[in-house]
Formats: structure tokens, C-alpha cells, sequence
């Protein structure tokens, strides 16, 4: 492999590691956010995403993924399943923040 | 003055006597919040109570005793409530599973049934007593519950792709009926007023699983059978609900899953015969009373508006904005009037039929179902 290849390869780390630490939503955005997820996930999550058609989504469960495959079932949603796709209502960005709130069980409703 | 006395307390028993309740202009609208249900007047279009402690109320669904006295609130943390409308309080409650998703009262008002997530299965409770009679267990979550003619619940298997049928009319243990292989992830299923035809909404492939309650041993069949012509699905943000079949005219309409479409299908045959094309993912298609129009409304994100289709042109014939998250409608019992529940504008809606003009709103917080009484002569309700 020459420098500059290595080079690249390591930026690409870098640049995979960076989303780790999600940029915070501004806090309007949050609410807006937070509003969307206990209820229109909720439809399908329960209000209090213990459950119902779609799995639950407690924190036991969520600390076992890690935030990048959270965010990514979020914005891609899972093919063959009743999971939609959410990236055109949201950025990455706030789709990580979504994931840290569901592993702390961010503000009930 | 003897005679005033007697006059006066003649008058003061009277006036007590006049403080009845009736119950079939009453509903009940539920508030998804804060597990609570709001006591409302159709006529007066008013507020009368609010009812606390029902639990998580987020998906829940109502059906009425016979004497229209008695709600039952099916909440999905499991919890069965018997609100009484005419005190305005819980005649009694039990929590009868982890997750559950609702309920049907039997054909004689006498058996409560509960379609449960988690323990997958139904569990049948005595309408007066709350004593549960029958417990049903499926391995698998149960939706689309409804009530059928003779002391019957039909209800669907979701995980499994199964329809079952649990027949009471001999006594508290059912005699069962197990449909297998119906389709992939029945979603909900709905049974048509006359108590006739049970119709479960697949999740998993384009098409609806007909089971004919007056042959049930001709078994299931598949109608509708890929409507969606193999053409890639749309994302569906929220579930449509089967909670009517709109007929009328000989016609009947169901919702597409992954299309913006209303499927239009002939009653005699439950062939296809058309599609209406709609402004997004329908959830709810209610039929007006008379049945002129529907009244569709849809999965976030357009579920701010609603659509009307005129059932002679079959097409869409009014857009309306109604207010952000419209989750529910409900007509008034002849339908001059309808009420439409908005979840993120914390209110009621109550708009005019004939004008298409809304007349008042009600302040009801996250109003999610909204339920009137005359449901309580309706199979299926
Ligand atoms: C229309 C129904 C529906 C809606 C709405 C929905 N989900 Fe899901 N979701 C599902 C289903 C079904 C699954 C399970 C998929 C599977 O079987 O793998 C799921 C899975 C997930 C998972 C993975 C859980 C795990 O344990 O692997 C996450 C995370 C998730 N959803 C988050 C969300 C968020 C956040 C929203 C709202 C922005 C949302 N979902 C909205 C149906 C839905």
C-alpha cells in the first residue's frame, strides 16, 4: 500500500469514527424529535416503546447495539420487516441522537 | 301550607327523578397521554367527564355493553377497564396480560374477549364480573379480534399467518377452528356488519385472507391477490386499521399497504375492480352513514389532511386540512356531523357533514379513538 493509500485509508477511520460524538440537535429540534418518537414510532412501538407490533425499544435492549447500527435501522429501516425508512425525516446526525436517547430511555412521555 | 309543604317536596322529588343519564347520545374519546378517557356528548357537544387511571392508552380501543351503560377500554399495557358512563367512574378493571392490543364483546353482550401481544393469545372475561372464562394461548401475537354471530370470536395471527375461531355457543369452553397458511403477517382484520365475511389485511404480501362465516368449512381464500402488480412497496409509517368495511353500492373499499391507494372490490365475487388513487398511506376509510363518501385519513406524514371519496365517481372528491396528526374519525349516528381526533393539536375537531365546514373544537389532550355508543348494535364494533 503507498503512503498517500494509507493515508486515505486512515481518514476514512477517522472520518467513521467522528459520528460517535453526534452533533446535539438544537433543543427545539429535540422536542420535535422526541414528540416523533413516542408517537409516531410509538404507533408501532408502544407509546412507551415497550412494545407492540415492532419490538420493544427499552434501554436493556438498546445498550446491547451500538449507536451506529441503531441509527442505521432507523434511517434505512430493515427491508422485509414492518420497519420504515426514516432517513427522509431526519439527518444522520439526529438519528444518532435518537439512538443515545433510546439506550438512556430518554425523557418518557 | 300543609298543602305548599307536600307541593314543595313533591317538586324537589321530581326534579331529583330528572337527573337520568342517557347513554346513546354519549362516546368516549381516548386519551392516549395520560391514560385517561374523556365522557363526551354528541349533542351538546361537550366534555361531560375525565376518567383517570386507565393505564397506557396508547392503541386502545372501546366497545360497548348492549345496554350501552358500560364501556370497555382495552389499554396495551393489558388492562381491562369497565368505565360506567352514567356515574362517570370504573366499575372494575383487571390487567390481563403484558401487551394487548384490543377486544370484541360477544353477540349476547356477555363475554369480553382481549387480543394480547405478549403473552400471544385472547383471553375471554365475563362482561358483568370481570372473572376471566377462557384463556386462549396462540405462541403468537393476535390481532384483528372481532365478535361473529352465535357466540363466536375470530381473530388472526400475526406471527404465525393463521386465522382461528372460538365458537362459545356451548359453554365457557370454546370449540376452536384453526386456519393455517392464510398469507404472510396479517395486520388487522375487520368482519362486515351483517356478520357475514371476516377479512384479515396482510402485512407481508399484496392481498386480504376472506374467511365466510356462513361456510366456514370452505375455509380461507385470498382476495385482492397481489394488488400491488410486483411493483417495489412504498415505506408505511403507520398500520392501517380494518375497523369498517365500507360497502356500498355493491362495492367495497379496503386500504393498499405500501401504495396510496383505496382498493375498490365487487361484493359478489371479491374480485378487484378498481383503485382510487389518495394523497398518501391510507389508515382509516369510514364510510358516511349514508354512505356517499368516505372519509380517508393517512400515515404520518400527510396525516394532517383527509380525503372524501364520492362512491358514484369513485374518485377523490374533497382534500381537506383537518390539523396535524388526525389520527381517528367518527360519525355522529345518523352523520351530520363528524368528529376527527388530532393528536398533536391536543383537540377534537367536530366538523359539519353537508358543509364540510368544521362547527367547535373540544380540548381533549392527545386524543387518539373515539368511540360512540351506538356502537354497541353493531357487530364487529
Ligand atoms: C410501521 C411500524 C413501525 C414504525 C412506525 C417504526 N418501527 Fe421500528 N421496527 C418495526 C418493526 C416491525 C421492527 C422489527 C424489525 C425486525 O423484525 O427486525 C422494528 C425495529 C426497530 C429497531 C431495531 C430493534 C432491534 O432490537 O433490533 C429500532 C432501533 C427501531 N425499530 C426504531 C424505530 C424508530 C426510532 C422509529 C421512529 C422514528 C420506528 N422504529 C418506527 C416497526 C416500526
Amino acid at each position: 500500500m503507498t503512503a498517500a493509500l494509507r493515508l486515505v485509508a486512515m481518514l476514512g477511520a477517522v472520518a467513521l469514527s467522528v459520528p460517535a460524538v453526534a452533533a446535539e440537535p438544537p433543543p427545539n429540534r429535540q422536542a420535535e424529535l422526541l414528540a416523533l418518537l413516542h408517537q409516531d414510532c410509538g404507533s408501532c412501538h408502544g407509546m412507551t416503546l415497550r412494545g407492540g407490533l415492532g419490538l420493544p425499544l427499552t434501554p436493556e435492549r438498546m445498550d446491547a447495539l451500538s449507536v451506529e447500527s441503531i441509527s442505521e435501522t432507523i434511517l434505512s429501516g430493515r427491508p422485509g420487516t414492518a420497519m420504515p425508512p426514516w432517513a427522509p425525516f431526519m439527518t444522520a446526525d439526529e438519528a444518532r441522537w435518537l439512538a443515545t436517547q433510546l439506550q438512556t430511555g430518554g425523557n418518557p412521555p | 301550607m300543609k298543602t305548599l309543604l307536600l307541593a314543595v317536596l313533591a317538586a324537589l322529588s321530581l326534579s331529583a327523578c330528572v337527573s337520568v343519564t342517557a347513554t346513546g347520545d354519549l362516546g368516549v374519546v381516548i386519551e392516549r397521554a395520560d391514560g385517561k378517557v374523556a365522557v363526551v356528548n354528541t349533542t351538546e357537544r361537550t366534555v361531560l367527564a375525565e376518567i383517570d387511571g386507565l393505564g397506557d392508552l396508547s392503541h386502545a380501543s372501546v366497545v360497548f355493553s348492549r345496554d350501552q351503560r358500560f364501556a370497555f377500554v382495552f389499554g396495551r399495557d393489558g388492562g381491562l377497564t369497565k368505565v360506567d358512563l352514567v356515574t362517570q367512574r370504573i366499575a372494575g378493571r383487571v390487567l390481563q396480560s403484558g401487551n394487548s392490543i384490543g377486544g370484541a364483546i360477544s353477540q349476547d353482550g356477555r363475554l369480553v374477549a382481549v387480543s394480547n401481544y405478549e403473552p400471544g393469545g385472547v383471553r375471554v372475561f365475563d362482561a358483568d364480573s370481570l372473572e376471566m372464562v377462557a384463556d386462549i394461548p396462540t405462541g403468537s401475537k393476535v390481532v384483528g379480534l372481532v365478535d361473529a354471530p352465535g357466540r363466536r370470536f375470530v381473530f388472526s395471527l400475526f406471527d404465525a399467518g393463521e386465522i382461528w375461531m372460538a365458537d362459545f355457543s356451548q359453554g365457557p369452553s370454546p370449540r376452536m377452528t384453526r386456519y393455517a397458511n392464510v398469507g404472510k403477517q396479517p395486520y388487522d382484520a375487520l368482519i362486515t356488519d351483517d356478520g357475514r365475511t371476516y377479512i384479515a389485511g396482510l402485512f407481508g404480501e399484496d392481498g386480504f385472507a376472506l374467511l365466510d362465516l356462513w361456510h366456514p368449512e370452505r375455509g380461507v381464500r385470498r382476495v385482492l391477490d397481489g394488488y400491488g402488480r410486483g411493483e417495489q412497496p412504498l415505506p408505511v409509517y403507520k398500520m392501517p386499521h380494518l375497523e369498517w368495511l365500507t360497502v356500498s353500492g355493491g362495492l367495497a373499499y379496503l386500504p393498499a399497504i405500501g401504495r396510496h391507494e383505496v382498493l375498490v372490490m365487487d361484493t359478489a365475487t371479491w374480485r378487484q375492480v378498481g383503485a382510487v388513487p389518495v394523497l398518501g398511506q391510507p389508515v382509516f376509510i369510514v364510510a358516511q352513514p349514508d354512505k356517499r363518501r368516505l372519509w380517508v385519513n393517512f400515515a404520518f406524514p400527510d396525516n394532517d389532511k383527509v380525503q372524501l371519496i364520492d362512491v358514484e365517481s369513485r374518485s377523490v372528491a374533497a382534500t381537506l386540512t383537518t390539523g396535524k396528526g388526525t389520527l381517528h374519525l367518527e360519525f355522529t349516528p345518523r352523520g351530520e356531523e363528524v368528529w376527527l381526533s388530532l393528536r398533536d393539536e391536543d383537540a377534537v375537531s367536530v366538523w359539519d357533514v353537508a358543509t364540510l365546514t368544521p362547527i367547535t373544537r373540544l380540548n381533549i389532550a392527545k386524543p387518539s379513538g373515539i368511540f360512540f355508543t351506538p356502537r354497541a348494535y353493531k357487530t364487529g364494533m
